[in-house]
């Protein structure tokens, strides 16, 4: 048995297409229907033709935190990771004396980055500098630092779906090495025109959501428990099905043997396409199995995130002794978190 | 890496060693090249031909005169669609590789960016708003603009592979990513582990710092009294960061022992310092406090040195208040008036400057300064010198707050 220390979830939280929480995120999980869509003009001149995505309501009463005068201007994922973030903490940043952030994205500001470069092609001259600052990959990690006054190291990482378990490996090895006393990782996206146009290229049938979700993690919490995080596994090669599938397969082999009970939260999404490799890696799986994305929609930067918080919730409300929530990304690397009650 | 809570234990610290590294700047490609023109101090910032600058403030940068591909195994698609960074990046890393002599095909690579693939996205968002509206090339625009993407296809040039990390915060990523990466080896998690930073030019980038007002519309001089902003520059500064004992039974050539890695976060502000360099501070005392050194066994240090009148005299104030008493004799140069600030690159070519300074004996001067700063109490090397070092120390300050900074010290006994 190891001496090291456990690290465990102290908190969760969620922003998504049901809703500003982890309760309606349950909510719409338990009835069971894919939320209603809204559907967003193609960028550029042809604004006939709309494509479907899932929008994060408007909260019914804006939290006072949105007028923190870093979050006035930002752009809705910072607002998505603020949320999220208190919601993990459980609204008292001071729990820990050195809280790290891990940020993770694929897409990033990409409303603002739009926005800006219109108007750079436009006329440089009156393009606005408020913008320029907010299209920058590690802005929303800024603020989200800002806000909570978190001064210990805060990094931003880009990658596929599954960099949100690289996110939380680099947490680990934080708080294994002492660099920080408790860390939160986020994972967040927004929807825009160019990103829903291109998940439609490169996987008809998914559905771009936006959102946020968000981890605290501590050493030795009374909290659902790491208990694995395999991978990453690098899909070799030009991305494609093949490769892909491989490292899925790679991955289920490099699991720990699973116990009887262990509840499976998968990426599928509703594309087969992109679903194959996954569900081709657990073509045999007998226990118990949740796919949120078929309900949700798919938010590259922010889906893994999203499962990981039901992973955890699943253990706090004992719905689960263990889960598993494997991320085959779509052209970096596969990754699988293990959580159990320890 | 791959971990298992219940049977984690951690192992003793392992030391690291640089035994690789490659560069490409606007002062042309490799090491020899580079490390003459910082030696003496070269300007190489000229009209940028990349995109249209006609209707911009400023007009010049540190752009890259790239040379062809090195050897590579990518195929005719991948060359079609690679990406300037794609570029700049498989120079420095090709280099890295070559120089390290690394018998491995397999180990983690750590990166560093700002702007990712953005000429790309560019490229994705004009096609996007053309008119009659065109799906071609899309999705391959798509793809190929992610940062993961580019680092992907820097493996698959070089005949590499293992898992990637690509770390965004702004113009500390390069440091934030060698610092990654030397925790990697560190912790015993890889025997070797390929870290570094690039970035490339871009139109958004350069209109983005353009309407900021951070850039000089005169000559980029850090530090001097009457600066008026930065220049930006692109390039990548890429290393291979290998385990002391593994790197010594292989009979590695080790350029340096990287000893202390600090990060910070400032809060003051998303574009500007802490005026009196708080997180500065904080960052270059945790390096020290990693490598056991104290501020007066530094010889020299690289500084962000931006040129901007925000940055400098933060930066200035930190290193005043880390060195105290021994500030006379800390020995400071910036070095981007020469190349201008690579962004996401600028971290990891300024931690190459260091390996350069340390293994061939000279002080890069900081260019273009005519009246440093009152604020400047340290040495500021304005002329090129020649000197012995035993360690150098740069920082890395970065949009965000994203403080970093990284130790090195010459090759151990």
């Amino acid at each position: 048995m190891s001496l090291a220390p456990r690290i465990t979830i102290g908190g969760i939280g969620a922003v998504s297409a049901a809703g500003w929480g982890v309760p309606p995120l349950l909510g719409a999980l338990d009835q069971g229907a894919p939320l209603p869509l809204d559907y967003i003009a193609r960028p550029g001149p042809d604004t006939i033709r709309t494509l479907p995505v899932r929008r994060v309501p408007k909260p019914v009463n804006p939290p006072a935190f949105l007028a923190h005068a870093r979050l006035r201007r930002s752009s809705p994922i910072s607002k998505f990771a603020a949320a999220a973030a208190l919601e993990a903490l459980g609204n008292n940043p001071a729990k820990a004396h050195r809280t790290g952030v891990i940020f993770t994205l694929l897409n990033g500001c990409v409303n603002y980055s739009g926005r800006f470069f219109g108007e750079v092609l436009r006329e440089p001259a009156t393009a606005s500098p408020i913008l320029f600052p907010e299209t920058v990959f590690n802005a929303p990690a800024s603020h989200l630092a800002t806000m909570l006054g978190f001064s210990a190291p805060a990094f931003t990482l880009i990658g596929d779906s599954a960099q949100f378990i690289t996110g939380i490996e680099l947490a680990v090895q934080w708080l294994l090495d002492d660099v920080v006393d408790a860390c939160l990782v986020v994972g967040a996206e927004e929807v825009d025109a160019l990103t829903a146009e291109a998940l439609h290229l490169l996987a008809p049938g998914a559905i771009l959501t936006e959102g946020a979700a968000a981890l605290y993690l501590e050493r030795n919490g009374p909290g659902p428990v790491i208990e694995e995080i395999a991978g990453p596994i690098p899909i070799q090669g030009a991305p494609g099905r093949a490769a892909r599938a491989a490292a899925a397969h790679r991955l289920r082999q490099s699991l720990a043997p699973t116990l009887p009970g262990t509840l499976l939260i998968d990426d599928a999404s509703g594309c087969s396409r992109s679903d194959a490799p996954g569900q081709a890696a657990w073509h045999d799986w007998t226990g118990p199995r949740l796919s949120p994305h078929r309900l949700l929609g798919e938010a590259p930067g922010a889906s893994t995130a999203v499962r990981c918080v039901l992973a955890a919730e699943s253990i706090q409300s004992g719905r689960a002794a263990r889960t598993l929530v494997p991320a085959i990304g779509a052209d970096q690397q596969a990754s699988a978190l293990v959580l159990g009650r320890g | 890496m791959a971990y298992q809570s219940a049977t984690y234990t951690p192992r003793p610290p392992q030391r690291v060693v640089i035994t690789g590294a490659g560069i490409l700047t606007a002062h042309g490609a490799g090491w020899q090249a580079n490390a003459a023109a910082f030696r003496s101090g070269q300007v190489s910032l000229r009209r940028i031909t990349l995109f249209d600058v006609s209707r911009q403030r400023v007009t010049i940068a540190g752009e890259v005169q790239l040379p062809g591909l090195p050897p590579h195994h990518l195929g005719r698609r991948d060359l079609q669609r690679m990406e300037r960074g794609t570029h700049l990046l498989i120079h420095a890393a090709k280099e890295a590789l070559a120089s390290s002599g690394l018998p491995l095909t397999e180990f983690p690579a750590v990166l560093g960016t700002s702007a990712g693939g953005m000429t790309l996205g560019e490229a994705l968002y004009r096609q996007a708003h053309a008119s009659p509206p065109s799906g071609r090339g899309q999705a391959t625009r798509a793809v190929f603009y992610q940062a993961q993407q580019q680092a992907a296809v820097m493996q698959r040039a070089l005949g590499i592979t293992g898992p990637l990390t690509v770390i965004s915060n702004a113009c500390a990523s390069g440091a934030n990513a060698i610092a990654h990466a030397a925790s990697l080896v560190r912790r015993g998690d890889a025997p070797a582990v390929l870290g570094g930073g690039y970035d490339a030019l871009s139109q958004l980038v350069f209109a983005g710092f353009d309407t900021l007002k951070a850039l000089s519309p005169t000559v980029a001089r850090p530090f001097d009294a009457h600066r008026d902003g930065l220049a930006l520059g692109e390039g990548a500064g890429v290393m291979m960061l290998e385990n002391f004992a593994h790197a010594r039974a292989r009979g590695a050539t080790i350029l340096a022992e990287i000893v202390g890695t600090g990060a910070s976060t400032d809060l003051h502000h998303l574009t500007q310092p802490h005026p009196q360099g708080d997180a500065a501070l904080a960052s270059m005392t945790a390096a020290c406090a990693m490598a056991g050194l104290s501020p007066d066994e530094i010889d020299y240090v690289n500084s962000h040195g931006t040129g901007t009148p925000l940055n400098d005299v933060a930066e200035a104030l930190a290193i005043q208040r880390w060195a105290g008493a021994s500030v006379r004799r800390i020995r400071v140069s910036s070095t981007k008036g020469g190349t201008g600030h690579l962004l996401g690159g600028a971290g990891a070519v300024e931690a190459i400057i260091c390996l350069m300074a340390l293994r061939e004996g000279f002080l890069p001067p900081c260019v273009n300064v005519e009246a440093p700063d009152p604020a400047c109490t340290f040495d500021l090397i304005r002329e090129p010198r020649e000197a012995t070092l035993r360690t150098a120390l740069t920082n890395s300050f970065g949009f965000g707050g994203s403080n970093a900074t990284l130790l090195f010290r010459q090759p151990p006994e």
